[in-house]
């Protein structure tokens, strides 16, 4: 019987070796003997009464032969003769419930930040054609239509973007209680978040935040000088000293729910760890999350090849800082890796990068249905409407395109389970293309699952009781 | 499973399943037969009797025809395939057969 490698990636953790199997996404720690067999193979395929004679001097026959058996069972080693199984690319056997929609209730905004894909240069959507704020009816109407789209769902989230969303803030309150009314006439029970950028926020608004229990984040990338530099009004002028004030007040008095800050990096703007402080000990966010901007390569913002470099080691800095703190029973904010753990725990298998299209859609200011919000108002990635309904056929087909058996450039990368391809407005603002694979992040998103994976399993080690708020 | 730790949720089903006392499992009871090479299935690899003489020796047990189209020989092997050992025993079989599907009369039966 001819043995070869499985697909997995190995790694080292709390001195141990460990290995992260693909496509099972299962996370083994391996003993002696079992490291030693992955060790053979690594040279090769090897016979397995070759393997136990290499392997005799160190380890007896049976005890070999039982480690195989194991490690065939897992699937990180395989038998040559076995046939390979071709991917396939099939849909989901039975249809998913749509459990949140985001709804795009202004495409207006009253900055301009230069990077942003809704106003910016590499904006999508056609704003020109298309009214500026959702009106209550159409708020009404997408509600009744995630209600019958969320099938026997007993909960369904409601997530407002825009645009500045308190640009439309009348019609967002109003969406909210008719959900909210028709949600106890379903039995659904009904969650809501939002997105701002700070500049509006009143008081009287945190006062109905609070009230309605509405998640809130706000987009900001920094101190002063790094929200300044393009986080800007449109005669220029920065907004960080508009919006602290305001931010500090939210974070003072809208306590129920844990506040995170959204971080778009720059090319200019890559010091993860001072901005992580700032926004979270100086300026007291529960959480920072940080994504690269998404821009065609040519932009003079663009993260270029060592700018990625930088922010992995800014990333890993910080992933250490997180994984000192959670070790000492303490709170770290840093949710780029919490995220990335909880897909770890749960053994997310990724068909998809992410629940676009699945789980998810994004409904435009005139009720129109797409992927998601950043596809939201886009003709040629429309779904359906609020109106009429998913358009199940184009629905089906998107499924099929977007399979993760289809992108034939990930089918070698042991990271697929995690990425999936990536984001899908990426794909489309860089390649032309939802259905590409984002190659230009592929080693940077490697080494990223690879510090992460690290992280899960000396938590794993040394403090399991830490993994159990993923088990929910 | 004793030399894997399963770590995450979905290590912790494999090993389960692993674990579990199934139909599989106690095949593995006893002394392990080693795997002998791999063959590719259908007679005429394996020259097994059936085509040019019965497991007597002699050709009156010889698979018919009609037993292939009703029971298939071996998986896939259908009728067609069952042709004499062309190397040794009857080079010259198909001689004066140039196309099959004019000349396949003229292709006779082979004695031992």
């Amino acid at each position: 019987m001819m043995l070869a490698r499985g697909d997995y990636h190995s790694f080292s953790a709390d001195g141990a070796p460990h290995v992260y199997l693909v496509p099972s996404a299962a996370v083994f720690r391996l003993d002696a003997t079992s490291a030693a067999v992955l060790e053979v193979l690594q040279e090769g395929d090897v016979d397995a009464t070759v393997m136990t004679e290499r392997l005799a001097d160190r380890f007896p026959r049976l005890l070999v032969e039982e480690t195989v058996d194991e490690l065939l069972a897992a699937q990180a080693i395989r038998k040559v003769a076995a046939p390979v199984i071709a991917p396939r690319a099939e849909g989901p056997r039975k249809r998913i419930p749509l459990t949140t929609l985001v709804m795009n209730v202004t495409s207006k905004c009253n900055l301009s930040c230069k990077y942003c894909y809704e106003y910016g240069e590499d904006r999508i959507s056609e704003p020109a054609t298309k009214p500026r704020f959702m009106s209550e009816e159409t708020a009404r109407q997408s509600v009744d239509f995630m209600m019958s789209e969320s099938g026997s769902s007993p909960s369904v989230h409601l997530t407002f973007f825009g645009g500045e969303t308190l640009l439309n803030f009348k019609v967002l309150q109003y969406a909210l209680s008719y959900a909210r009314q028709r949600g106890a006439e379903l039995g659904k029970s009904v969650d809501a978040s939002l997105t701002t950028n700070a500049t509006l926020l009143r008081d009287d608004i945190i006062d109905w935040m609070v009230d309605e229990n509405v998640g809130v984040t706000v987009s900001m990338d920094g101190d002063r000088e790094q929200q300044d530099k393009l986080r800007v009004f449109a005669n220029g002028k920065g907004s960080y000293d508009v919006i602290i004030p305001r931010v500090k007040e939210l974070l003072r008095r809208h306590t129920r729910r844990p506040i995170g800050a959204r971080v778009t990096l720059t090319r200019d703007n890559l010091e993860v760890t001072d901005i992580y402080r700032h926004l979270k000990e100086e300026l007291g966010f529960w959480e920072v999350g940080f994504a690269p901007v998404t821009t065609k390569w040519q932009r003079d913002y663009a993260i270029a090849d060592d700018g990625f470099e930088y922010m992995l080691g800014g990333f890993n800095a910080l992933a250490a800082d997180y994984l000192q703190t959670s070790l000492a029973g303490r709170h770290h904010g840093f949710s780029n890796v919490r995220d990335t753990l909880e897909e770890i725990h749960r053994g997310v298998a990724k068909a998809y990068p992410c629940g676009a299209g699945l789980g998810l859609l994004g409904v435009a200011t005139d009720g129109d249905v797409a992927l998601c919000h950043r596809f939201a108002g886009s003709d040629t990635h429309k779904l359906g409407s609020v109106t009429k309904g998913i358009d199940h056929e184009l629905q089906n087909d998107y499924l099929r395109k977007h399979h993760i058996d289809n992108k034939t450039d990930c089918h070698t990368c042991w990271a697929r389970s995690l990425c999936a391809g990536g984001c899908y407005h990426e794909a489309h603002t860089r390649y032309g293309s939802t259905e590409q694979p984002n190659l230009h992040y592929c080693d940077w998103i490697r080494r990223w699952s690879a510090t992460c994976l690290e992280v899960y399993a000396t938590l794993a080690a040394r403090r399991p009781e830490f993994l159990r708020q993923f088990d929910s | 499973m004793r030399h894997l730790k399963a770590i995450n949720r979905k290590a912790r089903h494999i090993a389960e399943l692993h674990d579990a006392p199934d139909v599989v499992a106690l095949q593995n009871i006893g002394p392990r037969l080693p795997e002998g090479p791999h063959i590719p299935l259908g007679c005429s690899f394996v020259f097994s009797p059936g085509w040019e003489v019965d497991s007597t020796g002699s050709t009156a047990g010889l698979c018919q025809p009609v037993e292939r189209d009703l029971y298939d020989c071996y998986i896939t092997c259908f009728w067609p395939i069952h042709v004499p050992d062309l190397y040794n025993h009857a080079p010259d079989w198909t001689a004066k057969c140039a196309a099959a599907q004019q000349d396949w009369r003229k292709i006779d039966l082979i004695f031992p």
